[in-house]
């Protein structure tokens, strides 16, 4: 196989600067761009909801984009509009995200206008109810989600009740919100204490650094704390229903990606179930025709990580699709072959070369890398760590950590047959 | 700025592509005039089967090399099957384009391996149980099929469960050489692309294509029966279903309507994510989770769907009040700034979406295949800013005062729900 190195344009320099008050800010130029995009992330996730006001970290986030500084919330919308901006925002188990993509012209206009959303917010008393049925509009759209249903608890199966809480709450917690919790949980956790704001694109890193420091120099500074301790249990969960599949979710422990094993990980989920000629694809669907969607993909915090994966199949194949599947996961590095490392390695390559036609994705790569490693990281870097992999270092990663303690949940006409389970439980 | 450049080979296949040497990546693509709407009742679903067959092998390559090969150059390919066309398309690093190109040719080129055919019939039954535990339940299909008639456009894309389960590879053959004829395929390219290469590369691997057998065409569908596993009921029921589902389909601008920018920016206006007049309505205020509209275009024909998702407690109230929203529209037009918000959002967004090679692939494979024409980002920004608010209102009074079909899909239990 061809050498995919060598190929990345000339390596970009990534500016870190953290302001006194705690905010970091990092700035990739690319030139060769139209567009610009940022992405700020501030530590109001769900894990620092109260326990029975679960919602709070998403309906906050929702409040506060209903007008802010001089803007109402139609005007918000329609500046945003005017300036092309594509935005996106939402909570994560950690933070709370606001992504925005633009050409670049707008950029000035878009960071002062996130500096008013994140620090002078009308939170609207009169728009709370609105915001609580729109929540709950949500929550009830993804009861009819069975993917959904069955992934949201595995996730509480494998990090357990605080840090695997849902990010779309509960209807009780939605409901029991009032406007003094909202204005709580935006005073006490909105501001720059360890929070990142990341930009790429067409912009001029000391520009950046000068509009950021007028938008967020004298923004108030603030604790973060840290998440929870992930203690999950290995268990099996069924939802009975008169699905047209049984839809299966099973999570297992691993390193989340801060750790210096993670890639010799994440290359074996890589030969397990990245691309059309990885062993779930291959061997599940492609062989034996089990189902049309079958993944396993790694998922990380800050302190704790899961491999969680799904098959979809209908209910009198469901049991020799779970099998087949766990069978591939266990015997994975029996027989790995380096050319299924080296596919591997030149789709994750590929993929990062392609990051440089995308403002965007490369925003929030640096975000997240910032988040969980606390520094950034270059696609060069990247590049080598990934190069430098061998299948010796995949073969002795998973023999010495072997997948165990499964949590599984199914969703379907009829529970399944979980090999070696403790514990199970009909919901 | 991007070069356009086309051809057509002798043997009737035609080449297009938007060349930019600044790019990072090169996306290709086969667009093959062969969706559900060319199919019989025989034949129901098998476009989409036929599609998934394609990775199954060739008489060069085994199915396992097509996966492997396909992986081993390490972009995203993929395939999808629509009621109009059938597209295969692959995004690479441009240094892969003899290696690519090569593999999505000889792909085009099927086996029809019966086990395989056998092994994948199981893959499409678990697509097609897949779909039906998904919101909206079908409610989509069923609307075609009510509007269109369940031939033709209102064919379902993946077909049924029963139309499936008695598939033959046989009349998949016979399908494959009706329909995979090189007069009916468009090769598109578009990013850092070499077109001389890739022009000489592609007459040579397709010689052969023009040689394929004909068949006769099907034997015509009895129309006073309704195909097998299809209803036509606009009432679907979900037994579990926490909320209620509404689609509604009328007529709307074909893909070659003088119209049909304007219609778009009308659907913008009034059914956009984030700020749109139903979004202010309905969504802002927390009635419904979804309430929006948009026009489909067809090659010659349209359809202009609304769609609404909400509690079913509520669902009859919320279906006058996006009537009214509509209607208000249609009788006081709009305001010159939702206009200019619209253009300048969908600008941008053009822009965005043009930086990715393979963003562009496919506006410009399915307009060269239907149409035989060429828009390049600025000729579409440019039909865009020349947009009225009287085009936008005429497009209202055309395509929102027209009645059509309604499914609902919801529990059984709701019955308030009419």
């Amino acid at each position: 196989m061809e050498p995919v190195l060598n190929t990345t344009p000339a390596a970009v320099p990534i500016e870190c600067h953290t302001l006194p008050n705690g905010l970091t800010i990092l700035v990739q130029p690319m030139p060769w761009l139209r567009t610009a995009a940022l992405s700020l992330n501030l530590h109001a996730g769900v894990h620092v909801e109260p326990e029975h006001l679960g919602g709070l970290s998403g309906l906050v986030c929702e409040m506060i984009q209903r007008g802010a500084g001089k803007y109402s919330s139609r005007d918000l919308v329609a500046v945003q509009d005017n300036l092309g901006i594509d935005r996106n925002s939402g909570v994560s188990t950690a933070l709370v995200s606001f992504g925005a993509a633009m050409p670049s012209e707008s950029l000035q206009a878009a960071m002062e206008i996130y500096a008013e959303i994140v620090r002078n917010p009308h939170l609207p008393q009169n728009q709370l109810d609105d915001a609580k049925m729109m929540a709950v509009q949500e929550l009830r759209a993804m009861e009819d989600e069975p993917t959904h249903r069955v992934m949201r608890r595995l996730r509480e199966l494998h990090y357990g009740k605080d840090l695997g809480r849902s990010i779309y709450g509960t209807e009780t917690g939605i409901n029991e919100i009032t406007q003094d919790n909202i204005r709580d949980f935006y005073q006490t956790n909105y501001h720059a204490g360890g929070s990142i704001l990341s930009i790429a694109g067409k912009v001029e890193t000391q520009q950046i650094l000068d509009w950021a420091q007028a938008a967020f120099g004298d923004w108030k500074t603030g604790e973060v704390h840290a998440l929870a301790s992930p203690n999950g249990i290995a268990k099996y969960e069924h939802f009975e229903s008169s699905s047209s599949q049984t839809h299966i979710g099973f999570a297992f422990n691993s390193i989340p990606y801060g750790h210096p094993d993670y890639f010799k990980m994440r290359a074996g989920i890589g030969v397990l179930s990245d691309g059309m000629s990885s062993r779930l694809f291959d061997r599940v669907r492609e062989q034996r025709g089990l189902c049309y969607t079958v993944t396993a993909s790694c998922h990380s915090l800050k302190n704790g990580g899961g491999v969680f994966g799904y098959a979809g199949t209908t209910p009198e194949r469901a049991q020799e699709t779970l099998d087949v599947t766990l069978h591939e996961i266990e015997h994975l590095i029996e027989d790995i072959e380096l050319s299924e490392l080296e596919r591997w390695k030149v789709r994750i390559e590929s993929g990062l070369i392609m990051e440089q036609e995308s403002s965007a994705s490369r925003t929030s790569s640096l975000a997240s890398d910032f988040y969980q490693i606390g520094r950034p990281i270059t696609t060069d870097e990247l590049e080598t760590t990934i190069e430098s992999l061998t299948l010796d270092d995949v073969r002795h990663y998973w023999s010495a950590n072997p997948p165990s303690d499964y949590r599984i949940v199914t969703l379907g006409p009829n529970a399944l047959t979980i090999p070696n389970s403790s514990e199970s439980t009909a919901v | 700025m991007p070069e356009f450049r086309e051809t057509t080979l002798s043997n009737g296949l035609r080449i297009a592509a938007e060349i930019d040497d600044r790019g990072y990546s090169a996306a290709y693509g086969y667009f093959v005039r062969a969706g559900a709407r060319d199919e019989v009742d025989c034949e129901a679903g098998l476009s989409h089967f036929l599609e998934h067959m394609m990775f199954k092998g060739t008489a060069r390559r085994s199915a396992t090399d097509v996966n492997r090969e396909l992986d081993e150059l390490g972009g995203q390919s993929n395939a999808y099957t629509s009621e109009e066309q059938t597209v295969y398309y692959a995004t690479v690093l441009p240094k892969f384009q003899d290696r690519i190109v090569d593999l999505l040719t000889d792909m085009l080129s099927p086996t029809l391996d019966e086990d395989e055919f056998a092994t994948e019939r199981q893959v499409i039954l678990e697509e097609i149980a897949k779909y039906e535990d998904q919101p909206p339940f079908g409610a989509f299909e069923r609307a075609m099929e009510v509007h269109f008639g369940p031939r033709g456009l209102g064919r379902r894309v993946l077909g049924t469960a029963e139309s499936i389960r008695t598939m033959e590879a046989s009349i998949m053959r016979d399908y494959f050489n009706r329909r995979y004829r090189p007069e009916n395929i468009v090769l598109a390219a578009s990013g850092n692309i070499d077109f001389d290469g890739l022009v000489a590369q592609v007459e040579q691997l397709t010689q052969s294509w023009a040689e394929r057998p004909t068949t006769p065409p099907p034997a015509t569908d009895p129309s006073d029966l309704v195909p097998v596993g299809i209803s036509l009921e606009t009432r679907i029921a979900i037994p579990d279903a926490q909320q209620a589902y509404f689609v509604g389909i009328t007529p709307g601008p074909s893909s070659t309507s003088t119209d049909r920018y304007a219609a778009r920016v009308l659907g913008s206006i009034m059914g956009d994510e984030g700020g749109s007049r139903l979004f202010w309505e309905l969504i802002d205020s927390g009635r419904a989770e979804v309430a929006t509209l948009w026009p489909h275009e067809f090659i010659d024909a349209g359809a202009w769907f609304t769609y609404m998702v909400c509690a079913p407690e509520d669902a009859n109230s919320n279906r006058r009040l996006m009537e009214e929203v509509i209607q208000r529209t249609v009788a006081s037009g709009i305001k010159p700034e939702e206009l200019q918000q619209t253009i300048s959002k969908a600008t941008a967004g053009s822009i965005m979406q043009s930086e990715r090679p393979s963003n562009r692939l496919f506006g410009i494979g399915s307009r060269w295949l239907t149409c035989q024409e060429y828009l390049s980002t600025d000729e579409t920004l440019d039909c865009l800013r020349g947009i009225t608010v009287e085009d936008v209102e005429q497009a209202a009074k055309k395509y929102l005062t027209t009645s059509g079909t309604d499914i609902i899909a919801a529990a059984e239990t709701d019955s308030a729900v009419t």
